[in-house]
């Protein structure tokens, strides 16, 4: 049994740190994980995805497509992007936040209409949540990653300090305050 | 696990970084490109080890052949197209052989996810007669680095370690020690060997080809090549990442997994064949594996059915295989352990998400002023490169770096012999980067002075290396050990160079910026204008923000030239989005009404 979460955002958006926190509790929970990141170009305000897999073996970093069991969607037209790798009855977690891409500013694309509401149909279950207002509640507006995790770890059987360890090692120690209680904010949406 | 053992979720690069470090590597040199940069970034925060940012990958690699030669453990790194640049020393470094050992870890960008093309790196080492190595996961890369440097010394050859992409940025878990071995090689003088004369290279080149023999036998044997027996109908050739592709796809397929990749194990391949009817080769780019397999007349299916550009994924290589194996065998899909996915809107008929010059960008000043100026003009590889998409529409063409000012001289002399573009003529700029100019620019520049040439190149001096993420460079005034250092300064040398028209400035100045060009472009020597202001990314200290007058904003649209992200149209009237704001001022530079002000502290 291997777990799947595709991770969607838009370069500065934090999914890299998320994939990394996310990675390390699973393998604090006791499995192999694999993970794929993106750096380089891309991240400069680009489409940007991380994948991470754990299970008892885990071969590609790239989950095929069809596969994943979650999808955190940080922005809607990212989330619809990537929808292709939610397995049929997936569940997604997405943040209710459009962010108009060059082509949509320059009146050359339409961004999608109802984005939401197709990431909806197409998944088992849908979770949505302001993750940038829950953040700037928690105290840090940058903590956006760390609510979409709070978030997807209703649904996962990690220990608590699996995930608090893991916060504590990449959050510098000004923001982990702010970031238990990001976590916490994103349980409770999700819950 | 043994003590002074770790175990920790590591990047490919990171654990490159650790297995060097654990083999002793005491030297390491590199030039910054993605998919390789973390190497060194990782490898200097621990200890014993002499860490340094080249100004290229030339000259990174003659530091590694120095060191190796001098006794130490030397690693060197770069990106695929980094190896062009280093390929001349490359390519003499197998006839002199090393001291200590010296791994070249090239990482590829299959796809390219970061780069301006995606050559297959492998031929390097069989055009060298140079032992490659493959990793598939973080793990292997670890081991591989220890073997390559034990494999280097043994063979008296440098190695070559390739990445790609999903490897240098997959993580998995590493084992690995957290210890120094202290190697240390005495130098012994030895100029028949090191001096490459013509009457000593072709004392060296048989030695060069005898050892390749050698080094085919030592694949033979090597713990990097393994079979798998599963199936007995499907049997796969693979390495590097693919090889997790395909046990992702194929679960049952037999598998020939390759790490020591070159010279080709030529008797584990015939072995493998031997139980099947036809071999399948999964590997990304070049048909490299699959020529090498052919030529051993055994039935191979590789890129007739499996592109060969671009990235594969476990998806690509199952539908590309999927027909041919099931006529083949008969069994079905040929075993392909295909998803089924949820319903979704084709990922080609959304909009796309190109990244940006970011907010504040200096660069996007510059190339506002030159697309106005309605100039010709060559360019290079970093962030500015962005400027070539709408609206600023400001570069006419870009090929590698350092290019930007050699482009810009052969196309001012096309002109100046041209009746049909005799427009164009004195409207050429060559414009690059601070890092770039100095990787590959300044012989250009040289070249301009030495022949007379009257243009003007643009050096986009943002103090940092920021494509790849901020590394130092020579003219940073600090060291990749984070020691401070001297600055080149800019201005010295290219008035050093001869360039007697050396100007700087500010790119947020608009007005300033253009007057300077109307100035320089056109006239009858070369100059150099330095258009200077540190990357916006690395200056935290807050500019104030812009803000829309909506009373005064007549919706002209005119500030929407700039591309900025940050500034959109809300409805009939523009809008900043304050916190992406940087504050350069550019907008409103452009504003005519005035609507675009500065938000004063408490409003
Ligand atoms: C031969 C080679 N080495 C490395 C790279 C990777 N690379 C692309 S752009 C760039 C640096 C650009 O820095 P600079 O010229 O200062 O421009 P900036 O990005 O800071 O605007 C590097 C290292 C490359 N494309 N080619």
């Amino acid at each position: 049994m291997v777990t799947d979460v595709v991770l969607a955002g838009v370069g500065g958006q934090g999914n890299v740190l998320s994939a990394r926190i996310l990675a390390e509790a699973a393998m604090r929970a006791g499995y192999r994980v694999k993970t794929s990141e993106v750096h380089g170009m891309a991240q400069r305000g680009g489409s940007v995805v991380c994948m991470v897999r754990w299970g008892e073996e885990v071969y590609s970093p790239l989950i095929p497509r069809g596969r994943a069991d979650f999808l955190l969607a940080y922005e809607l037209l990212e989330g619809l992007r990537f929808l292709e790798y939610l397995r049929p009855g997936g569940t997604a977690v997405v943040n209710d936040y459009r962010l108009d891409p060059l082509p949509v500013l320059r009146g050359d694309a339409a961004y999608p209409e109802d984005a939401l509401g197709l990431i909806r149909e197409a998944s088992g279950k849908c979770v949505v949540l302001r993750a940038r207002d829950l953040a700037e509640e928690a105290g840090s507006a940058r903590a956006v990653g760390t609510v979409m995790l709070g978030a997807l770890s209703v649904f996962l059987q990690f220990p608590r300090t699996a995930w608090e360890d893991s916060l504590r090692q990449r959050v510098p120690p000004r923001a982990l305050e702010a970031n238990l209680r990001a976590f916490e904010m994103g349980r409770k949406a999700a819950g | 696990m043994r003590s002074g053992d770790k175990r920790e979720l590591l990047s490919g690069n990171e654990a490159v970084a650790r297995g060097a470090y654990a083999a002793g590597v005491r030297v390491a040199c590199a030039y910054p490109g993605t998919p390789s940069t973390e190497i060194l970034e990782e490898l200097t925060k621990l200890p014993g080890v002499y860490c340094e940012w080249s100004p290229n990958e030339k000259v990174a690699l003659e530091v590694g052949i120095g060191a190796c030669l001098g006794g130490a453990r030397t690693l060197v790194a770069m990106k695929h197209v980094g190896l062009n640049v280093a390929a001349d020393p490359w390519m003499t470094l197998p006839y002199i052989g090393v001291n200590a050992g010296l791994v070249l870890v090239v990482a590829d960008d299959p796809g390219m996810h970061s780069s301006q093309n995606e050559q297959d790196s492998r031929y390097y080492a069989r055009m060298a007669g140079v032992p490659l190595l493959e990793p598939s996961d973080s793990m292997e890369a670890y081991r591989m680095v220890g073997a390559a440097f034990e494999l280097s010394e043994r063979y008296d050859t440098p190695v070559l370690l390739r990445l790609e992409t999903r490897v240098s940025h997959s993580r998995t878990v590493v084992e690995y020690e957290d210890q120094r071995r202290e190697v240390d090689f005495p130098y012994e003088k030895d100029a028949v060997k090191r001096v490459m004369i013509p009457g000593h290279a072709r004392l060296r080149h048989p030695v060069l080809l005898r050892r390749l023999e050698e080094l085919a036998r030592e694949a033979e044997i090597s713990p990097f090549n393994r079979v798998e027996m599963r199936s007995d109908r499907v049997g796969i050739v693979t390495s590097g990442v693919c090889y997790q592709y395909v046990r992702e796809a194929f679960p049952e397929a037999s598998v020939l997994k390759l790490g020591f990749v070159y010279p080709l194990p030529e008797r584990i391949a015939r072995d493998f064949a031997s139980h099947f009817r036809r071999l399948y080769v999964v590997e990304e780019l070049e048909p490299f594996l699959e020529e090498a397999l052919k030529a051993l007349g055994l039935d191979v299916m590789g890129k007739a059915r499996i592109p060969r550009e671009g990235e594969l994924d476990p998806d690509l290589v199952g539908s590309s295989l999927a027909e041919i194996m099931e006529m083949d065998t008969g069994l079905q899909d040929g075993g392909w352990n295909r998803p089924e996915a949820a319903r979704a809107p084709r990922s080609s008929t959304l909009p796309s998400r190109p990244p940006v010059m970011c907010p504040g960008c200096p660069h996007r000043g510059l190339f506002y002023v030159l697309s106005r100026m309605k100039l010709v003009v060559s360019s290079d590889i970093g962030c500015y490169t962005l400027s070539v998409l709408p609206p600023v529409s400001g570069i006419d063409c870009q090929v590698c770096m350092g290019a930007g000012v050699g482009m810009a001289l052969g196309l001012e002399r096309a002109f100046a012999g041209s009746e049909v573009n005799a427009s164009y003529r004195g409207k050429v700029v060559g414009t690059l980067g601070d890092s770039t100019f100095i990787h590959g620019g300044i012989t250009g520049l040289i070249d301009m002075v030495y022949n007379r040439i009257p243009c003007t190149i643009i050096i986009l001096d943002n103090r940092t290396t920021a494509m790849t993420g901020f590394q130092d460079h020579p003219g940073t005034g600090k060291t990749l050990m984070g020691e401070k250092t001297h600055a080149l300064d800019l201005e010295a040398l290219c008035r050093a160079v001869g360039v007697e028209s050396v100007r700087v400035v500010d790119p947020w100045d608009l007005e300033g910026t253009e007057k300077a060009l109307r100035e320089e472009v056109g006239s009858d020597h070369t100059s150099v204008i330095i258009s200077r202001r540190p990357c916006t990314l690395m200056r935290r200290s807050p500019h104030p923000v812009y803000r829309v007058d909506e009373e005064e904003c007549t919706g002209c649209r005119r500030c929407l030239r700039l591309g900025c992200p940050a500034l959109v149209m809300r409805g009939e009237k523009a809008w900043v989005d304050e916190g992406l704001c940087a504050g350069c001022s550019m907008c409103a530079q452009l504003c005519r009404p005035g609507a675009l002000r500065e938000v004063e502290d408490g409003d």
